[in-house]
């Protein structure tokens, strides 16, 4: 089997090894873990003017492409850290996903069905590609210290901050911290360094997961067989990723020994089955059980907790890395404005409600797709059987079939939101991510929304249809409208935000909507702004 | 909607007839797969989660295993 790509990258001490415990530098942020959630924080937080000290134990990446699809809501964050479109370019764009019983096709869906958006439904991108081009950008920004092969391996939570122990080559060192953000995965030390359980469903079912390079003919969809003629009794995904790299998961069953169905020699006549053919070669092949799980608090003192690390889920849904990412993105402008001085760590709390009740969705809706997938009891796989037959020719159980349901950014109901005053016939309510549109500058450039809120300078953003350059304090204005600065063209934007001439939707610097307003007042603004940044009295 | 426990047939002999006969001559196992049909399409049909969790909990209340237990939830209807 070819070694699959992997980048090395190499280990440099560092002065602050050479202080002593009692004289330990001290940092405002120290993340640990260079995974896609904490390489992408650690930018999140550089482009918003802070120092960060990034860790990570290993000192490459590469081994498995592991996450391969990335939804929208990732993409559009990633756009804004400046790396979304070169994962555009090299990722495999899709957004039709079919499912199969047996032969045949029992239905299609479109997950993104309209146009004028500037990033895609998904895209199928190998972890390392994205891990590569993460820490290409973090090379650019001079904020972030990325130190490889450097362990953590002890945590003491202090009075105003946290030490950390760090195991190097050249020996141990210790590092002070304001606040630590553990994105060390699924089995994160953190976790165990502050006590904390992590419990949840193991299911029994195994499932191989193969990546194969070979040209084929087949489209670029996601196909999810039920009980294919070429895997009886079981499932299979077929799934396209960059340089003909094939993604196949194949269902095994509980009583499988993963150390014999993982050989090649016994993985290859399953394949050959599938495709037809014997014209491939593995890349990667491994066995997994899943598990869907979360920590009961994702906030530890001065310790926060993002991605596997806090919560994890069966990768029905792409629901893993992608939830990691929106964890970034959330605790990101909160740290921000705390070290800043602008908020409180009360902020923080926020990120405690938002992200777990995401995590909660995510495992729900991850846990079902599994049970359907792999039922535990006979009358649990008849029900599943009854469903698979009745959706050859009814609609309610075609939508009942449930072969993933893929990610989709979650609707925070949340104290930073400011509930709705006026009647609203569309647009993303208080709690939900703003949505794309495509827009034109006074020269007739094309830009897009998702582009325009980036003039915000990740602090507030307040939206506004139509209307004169009279600014509301404490947020940066867009106006949009005939003689504005952009114009709604093909009236996408009006449309999308149901906006009248004067309406504005306020935006939290992560582009979640705060709060919005058909005749905005500077009071109103103000509250509403008070609100998201979690200030004491600020909510009602 | 609440769940109805009332006789909603004009004619209650003619509708078990219809579910007793519809099973005559399956083995077990595919008897149990036609109710399991059943169950989804006249669910689908009701189309109201409230009212299904109810008959669920209607049903369970009948299971042999549940018989001798004293149910202090008594008639939801």
């Amino acid at each position: 089997m070819p070694e699959p790509r992997v980048i090395q990258f190499g280990y440099r001490r560092h002065s602050d090894q050479d202080r002593t415990a009692a004289d330990a530098a001290r940092h405002p942020v120290v993340v640990v873990g260079a995974g896609p959630v904490g390489l992408t924080l650690a930018i999140d937080l550089a482009q918003r003017g802070h120092a960060v000290v990034l860790l990570d134990d290993a000192d490459r990446i590469g081994d498995g492409s592991r996450a391969i699809c990335f939804s929208k809501r990732s993409l559009e964050l990633w756009d804004r850290l400046g790396v979304g479109e070169r994962m555009v370019e090299k990722g495999v764009v899709w957004k039709v996903g079919k499912i199969f019983l047996n032969d045949d096709m029992l239905y299609r869906f479109d997950l993104l069905p309209e146009d004028g958006h500037k990033m895609p439904a998904f895209i199928n991108l190998q972890q390392y590609y994205a891990e590569a081009f993460l820490v290409d950008r973090v090379q650019e920004l001079p904020q972030i210290d990325l130190r490889w092969r450097n362990k953590v391996v002890g945590l003491d939570q202090r009075n105003d901050h946290v030490v950390l122990a760090i195991d190097t080559p050249d020996g141990r060192y210790h590092l002070k911290a304001d606040f630590v953000v553990a994105c060390d995965g699924a089995r994160s030390a953190l976790r165990g360094f502050v006590g904390a359980e992590f419990s949840g469903e193991v299911f029994e079912d195994q499932f191989l997961i193969a990546d194969v390079k070979m040209t084929a003919e087949f489209p670029t969809e996601r196909w999810f067989w039920f009980d294919p003629p070429f895997h009886s009794g079981q499932s299979a995904l077929l799934h396209r990723q960059p340089d003909d790299v094939w993604r196949i998961d194949l269902q095994l069953g509980p009583d499988a020994d993963p150390a014999v169905e993982r050989l090649p020699e016994n993985v290859r006549p399953r394949i050959e089955r599938m495709l037809g053919h014997t014209n491939f070669d593995f890349e990667w092949i491994s066995i997994y059980k899943f598990q869907c799980r979360r920590m009961q608090r994702f906030v530890h003192e001065r310790v926060i907790f993002a991605g596997d690390a806090a919560h994890q889920v069966s990768p029905f849904g792409a629901r893993g890395a992608n939830s990691g990412l929106e964890d970034a993105e959330n605790v990101a402008w909160k740290l921000s404005m705390i070290l800043r001085g602008a908020a409180s760590t009360s902020l923080l709390d926020s990120y405690e409600i938002e992200r777990s009740a995401a995590a909660d969705e995510n495992i729900r809706a991850s846990t079902r797709s599994t049970d359907f997938i792999a039922p535990h009891s006979a009358q649990e796989r008849r029900m599943r059987q009854a469903v698979l037959r009745l959706a050859k020719e009814t609609e309610f159980a075609k939508r009942m079939v449930n072969g993933g349901r893929l990610s989709m950014p979650s609707i925070y109901e949340s104290s930073l939101s400011t509930p709705d005053f006026d009647v609203w016939a569309a647009g993303p309510c208080p709690g939900a991510h703003m949505i794309d549109a495509p827009l034109e500058t006074a020269n007739g450039e094309p830009i897009y929304l998702t582009e325009a809120f980036r003039q915000g300078g990740g602090g507030f953003v307040l939206l506004r249809s139509g209307t004169g350059d009279d600014g509301f304090p404490g947020c940066h204005s867009i106006s949009i409208g005939e003689a504005m600065p952009l114009r709604d063209v093909s009236g996408l934007f009006s449309k999308r935000y149901d906006v009248t001439e004067g309406a504005a939707y306020l935006l939290r610097p992560d582009g979640y909507v705060a709060a919005r307003f058909k005749k905005p007042t500077t009071s109103a603004v103000q509250a509403a702004i008070a609100r998201a940044s979690a200030q004491p009295g600020a909510s009602s | 909607m609440i769940l109805s426990t009332s006789s909603n047939f004009s004619d209650p002999d003619t509708a078990y007839r219809l579910v007793v006969e519809a099973h005559r001559g399956l083995s077990d196992e595919d008897s149990a797969s036609l109710d399991t049909a059943l169950v989804l399409i006249l669910a689908n049909h009701i189309g109201d989660a409230q009212v299904l969790n109810e008959a669920i909990a209607l049903a369970k209340r009948q299971l042999r295993s549940n018989a001798d237990k004293k149910t202090s939830t008594g008639n939801h209807t």
